[in-house]
């Protein structure tokens, strides 16, 4: 089973964490068209490579993200999740 | 004939314990050591097995544990690893996969056949749909191997787990030594590998000693390292149970595997492979014949020879099919005793004799290009032939783990090329064939693992590959009738391999799909390199160009009863469980919990039981178990804005000491959880889940919560309360003579939350109307549940109470038109279709799914959630049974039931909205293809002003 390293928890088997999908820049509620809402909604790219994603650790309730490559299964850094937030996520 | 010689010094026996056993019904003996094949050998037996396709005659192949010819019936386990599994007093051993026993098999007559049943023949003539089962039938029935007993006890295997630093995989010469230098380094080593013993595997006895005393050493024998899985966790299968063995650094020295040469009958009883004979020979004392011809490819061929005259085993002669070979001491010694050595020969046909096994074979010239001299041939009679042609390198669990590999032309072998962190090769596997090198190179890779893990300084000293090629080019010879096996276990012939490319499956991933080779137990060990070269030659060009076929887990079949669990199927339950089962409880599942259908009374049927369930609630009162519920808190500065973006409608407003409806959404405004908010204090809410959306939806909120920054806390409470709806018109009197809480309307109003004590123990108590009746949700700490509920019970029974299950509850709720999230609604319903727009709040500056929703409201309605009515008389519809307009689907019925106290049938469904009009009539389509007459009917059915949970006064 893949280890996965929690920021706060340390490696843990990848079980006891949930994924949350791809972070994504949502477009501001009340300027956007409904095209590029509904875009945002329902479209994924789904291209493979570096990614940064929600990840759960079950246990201890806690959220952080976690920029893994999706063609190699490498987790290359984590952040916590007020990163997002505050833009703080390198592109 | 294969027969026993006597004993020497080394062999894996005990010839004072002979053991007695039988083989398709006739007794045999062995000794103690002996394995079920070596045994079996040792009797003189020709034919040990039928093949899986033609029902050829088969016997020991590899004695390596890699081919399926040795697979046994034994005590009526299936598919026994002849090879591998020691001799016992008294087993019954007998074929796999035969009609009327190994010698009389009635399926041989298949074999006459062969030419009918070219490659790809199932899909080219099996696809009449018509005759498709019936064909199936037969080819099940015909082809496969052990018969599994149905009946056999369930064995329990647990699961191990082990850690370590370094694993190294094969104790071979550079396994053994990268195991020992790992171990010096000051690494925790497990050294891995399928051989019953460590010795005997050409290591220097001192080393096996060494890895036995070391105490930084742990050793597995008989274990096969099966899969390799992510961040180095092998699974290392032994024949009892499975370890799950967590390393930091793996060394794989797994080795090479002896490949076949293709000739016409390569697959007769007596065939075998080089390696394999010298194993029975050292270990067992079995001689592969009494007169024996070696098919020589390498230089690994004279050292066989040599040992078999040594042991007094005559050798007819070698058929070497290089022309000018290399040459070495024992190449020499071969020459100098006389064995006739016939250099750019080749083995045209094996000739098959009597007893169904080898009396020969004919030799004929080979010329460079690869053709025979047919008209030259001889014939030189023996009874066995060893072939001793080249390697395949064991780098399948190396490809699983990530690393690549490039095909060598100097060694004929596919050697590492990029190995992922923490990953090392060493020995063979390496194309590192000299005795000496394959320590040293063990020695490097085991030092380089240990310090990846933090011990001691890597070795950097690179070890050179062979300089000899181990392996003949191209050891196929062609036969203008075939029947010269590339895969043993699927009787793959090498015009079946290039009848495929021909077809079009020329790429190594597709032939293997299409032909089936490497398909079979052996996963392609002995077949996968040979059948590359035939398609490398077909399409005139390099092996290199071609690559291996994907590698996955298993590497080695495993039994099934090491992979199965346990059956242990976690369920939660509340406080109340065994209060529950005492009241006859009928269980169903909700979510991870078990929870009571409802309570079974003698005398009654589920129906009724049912219905007076209801007609409690309805007409005095009820008690339900709602502790399934999720319970979350939230508490800061921030806590009403946080509900007030999760959720639909507003909390910021919720004065203290009352409670809202609370409906969550996704992003694209779909329903997806609904529950209860009680605000507590002005920075305290406490509310509920679904059942089965407790868990992320608490999560999902543990998300917004850390996105959004907001200054509040969660927590998830839902085991730490028992909950119990308390409800029916009796309610309020019967739970005041427990409470310290002021029930009565002007201070207990419709909707409100009150914190106090219920029978001694400290309560919240929310007035809710899910039931529609007067009720009480009473929330206690878990573990005063169990009080509180025989307390109210007791009060109840007097007038009247029946604990009531999630079926009452349906109609109950039915009846008063509420849904249930992810029944009435699904994955696609926004609150405009389930008419649940009361409880949203379109006005607030964002929540989760409000700007999807604002689309979806312009867009108007797909469906409609509304209720129907039916007849009483009529049978009931399914939840899920489609409602038909002029043929097409117009909508489904999503939940329905008798109502005792409407006297007729309700339900609600979804439904095209140009439908759904009250008093429309519409069809529901049951099973079988009868229509039923329903009416679309206002919900909610019963009180439909809510009189009686708001006044709690009959209405």
């Amino acid at each position: 089973m893949k280890i996965m390293v929690c920021p706060l928890n340390g490696p843990r088997p990848v079980a006891e964490f949930a994924y949350g999908g791809e972070i994504r820049r949502s477009p501001d509620p009340d300027t956007c068209t409904d095209a590029e809402w509904s875009s945002y909604v329902f479209n994924r790219s789904g291209s493979p490579g570096a990614k940064y994603e929600w990840w759960c650790h079950i246990a201890s309730g806690y959220w952080f993200v976690v920029l893994r490559d999706t063609v190699s299964d490498v987790v290359i850094a984590t952040f916590p999740a007020d990163a997002v937030r505050r833009g703080a996520l390198p592109p | 004939m294969m027969h026993r010689l006597d004993a020497q010094a080394g062999e894996w026996l005990d010839r004072s314990v002979p053991l007695r056993f039988t083989f398709e019904g006739r007794e045999y003996q062995g000794f103690s050591g002996d394995t079920v094949s070596s045994a079996l050998a040792a009797a003189g037996l020709a034919l040990l097995a039928r093949s899986f396709k033609y029902h050829r005659p088969r016997s020991i192949l590899s004695f390596a544990n890699h081919d399926s010819n040795t697979l046994f019936q034994v005590d009526g386990v299936p598919n026994v690893r002849g090879d591998v599994t020691l001799l016992r007093e008294g087993m019954r051993v007998s074929a796999v996969n035969t009609f009327g026993g190994l010698w009389r098999d009635k399926a041989r007559v298949l074999d006459r056949f062969a030419r009918l049943l070219p490659v790809g023949f199932y899909y080219k003539a099996f696809h009449s749909r018509r005759l498709f089962p019936r064909w199936e039938r037969m080819f099940r029935a015909l082809t496969g191997l052990g018969e599994v007993n149905l009946g056999a006890a369930r064995a329990a295997t647990p699961k191990r787990y082990g850690f370590c630093d370094v694993l190294v995989i094969g104790a071979g010469p550079s396994g053994l030594a990268a195991a020992l230098a790992a171990a010096q380094s000051g690494a925790q080593v497990v050294l891995v590998d399928e051989s019953l013993r460590l010795a005997g595997n050409g290591a220097p006895p001192a080393l096996v000693g060494e890895a036995h005393r070391s105490p930084a050493i742990t050793l597995y024998p008989a274990t096969v390292a099966a899969g390799y899985y992510a961040d180095h966790w092998v699974a290392l299968a032994s024949p009892t149970h499975l370890t799950k063995m967590r390393a930091r650094a793996v060394v794989f020295a797994t080795g090479v595997i002896e490949q076949p040469a293709v000739f016409r009958n390569n697959d007769l009883p007596g065939v075998m492979l080089a390696s394999g004979a010298a194993r029975l020979l050292a270990r067992y004392g079995v001689a592969p014949g009494r007169r024996v011809v070696i098919v020589a490819g390498n230089l690994d061929a004279y050292s066989t020879c040599l040992e078999l005259h040594r042991r007094g085993v005559p050798v007819a002669a070698i058929v070497e099919l290089r022309a000018a070979p290399e040459s070495d001491a024992a190449a020499t010694s071969c020459a100098a005793l006389g064995i006739p050595i016939l250099q750019g020969h080749a083995p045209q046909e094996a000739i098959r004799g009597a007893d169904g096994g080898v009396a020969g074979v004919w030799a004929a010239p080979l010329s460079a290009a690869g053709h025979i001299d047919v008209n030259a041939r001889r014939r030189i009679d023996c009874d066995a032939i060893l072939m001793s042609v080249g390697w395949a390198a064991a780098s399948q669990l190396f490809l699983q783990a990530g690393g690549s590999t490039q095909f060598s032309e100097e060694l004929q072998q596919f050697i590492p090329k990029e190995l992922p962190p923490g990953i090392y090769a060493a020995g063979r596997l390496n194309g590192v064939y000299e005795i000496e090198s394959r320590l040293a190179d063990g020695r490097r890779a085991g030092s380089q693992a240990a310090a990846h893990t933090g011990f001691g300084t890597p070795s950097n000293g690179a070890v050179a590959r062979s300089a000899r090629c181990p392996s003949h080019r191209f050891p196929i010879i062609d036969h203008p009738q075939g029947k010269n096996f590339v895969d043993f276990d699927e009787d793959l012939q090498v015009k079946d391999l290039e009848n495929a490319a021909q077809e079009g499956f020329d790429s190594s991933e597709l032939l293997k799909r299409y032909s089936t080779v490497g398909m079979g137990p052996s996963q392609g060990k002995h077949s996968s390199m040979n059948a590359l070269r035939v398609l490398a030659r077909y399409r005139g060009v390099g092996v290199e160009q071609l690559g291996l076929t994907t590698s996955r887990p298993m590497y080695h079949p495993v039994p099934m009863k090491l992979l199965a669990g346990r059956s242990f199927h976690p369920e939660r339950r509340t406080p109340i469980d065994a209060q529950h089962a005492a009241s006859g409880a009928v269980w169903m599942p909700a979510g991870n919990w078990r929870r009571p259908e409802y309570y079974a009374v003698s005398g009654e049927s589920r129906a009724q039981s049912i219905e007076a369930e209801v007609h409690a609630v309805r007409n005095g009162v009820g008690l339900i178990d709602v502790g399934t519920l999720g319970k979350i808190e939230v508490y800061g500065p921030d806590a009403a804005e946080l509900l007030d973006r999760a959720y639909t409608g507003r909390f910021s407003d919720l004065k203290i000491g009352m409670t809202r409806y609370g409906l969550m959404l996704d992003e694209a405004g779909v329903i997806i959880d609904d529950g209860v908010i009680a605000r507590l204090g002005p920075e305290l809410f406490y509310f509920t889940t679904t059942t089965g959306g407790s868990a992320t939806v608490f999560r999902e909120l543990l998300r917004l919560n850390a996105l959004w920054g907001l200054d509040c806390a969660l927590v998830n409470v839902t085991g730490h309360r028992a909950a119990f709806n308390f409800a029916g018109p009796s309610s309020r009197e019967i739970l005041q003579g427990l409470t310290d809480i002021d029930l009565r309307d002007e201070a207990f109003p419709y909707l409100a939350v009150r914190p106090g004590n219920v029978a001694g123990s400290p309560a919240r108590l929310m007035r809710v109307g899910f039931v529609g009746e007067l009720g009480y949700e009473i929330h206690v700490p878990a573990g005063r549940g169990p009080e509180v509920w025989r307390a109210l019970f007791t009060a109840g029974v007097p007038r009247g109470l029946r604990p009531f299950g999630v079926e009452a509850q349906r109609v109950l709720r039915l009846e008063k038109g509420h849904l249930i999230v992810g029944q009435d609604t699904d994955g696609l319903t926004d609150p405009n279709e389930a008419n649940a727009m009361w409880a949203v709040a379109m006005k607030k500056p964002f929540f989760v799914g409000q700007r999807s929703l604002r689309i979806l409201q312009a867009r108007g309605p797909r469906q409609k959630l509304v209720g129907i009515e039916l007849a009483a008389t009529t049978p009931l519809p399914k939840e899920c049974h489609l409602i038909i307009e002029k043929g097409a689907i117009a909508g489904r019925v999503t939940s329905v039931a008798h109502s005792r106290a409407l006297n007729k049938s309700i339900g609600l469904a979804m439904l095209s909205p140009e439908l759904a009009q009250v008093g429309r009539d519409i069809e529901i389509r049951l099973d079988g293809g009868g229509m039923l007459a329903a009416r679309v009917a206002a919900a909610p059915f019963y009180d439909p002003k809510n009189l009686r949970q708001k006044a709690g006064a009959a209405a």
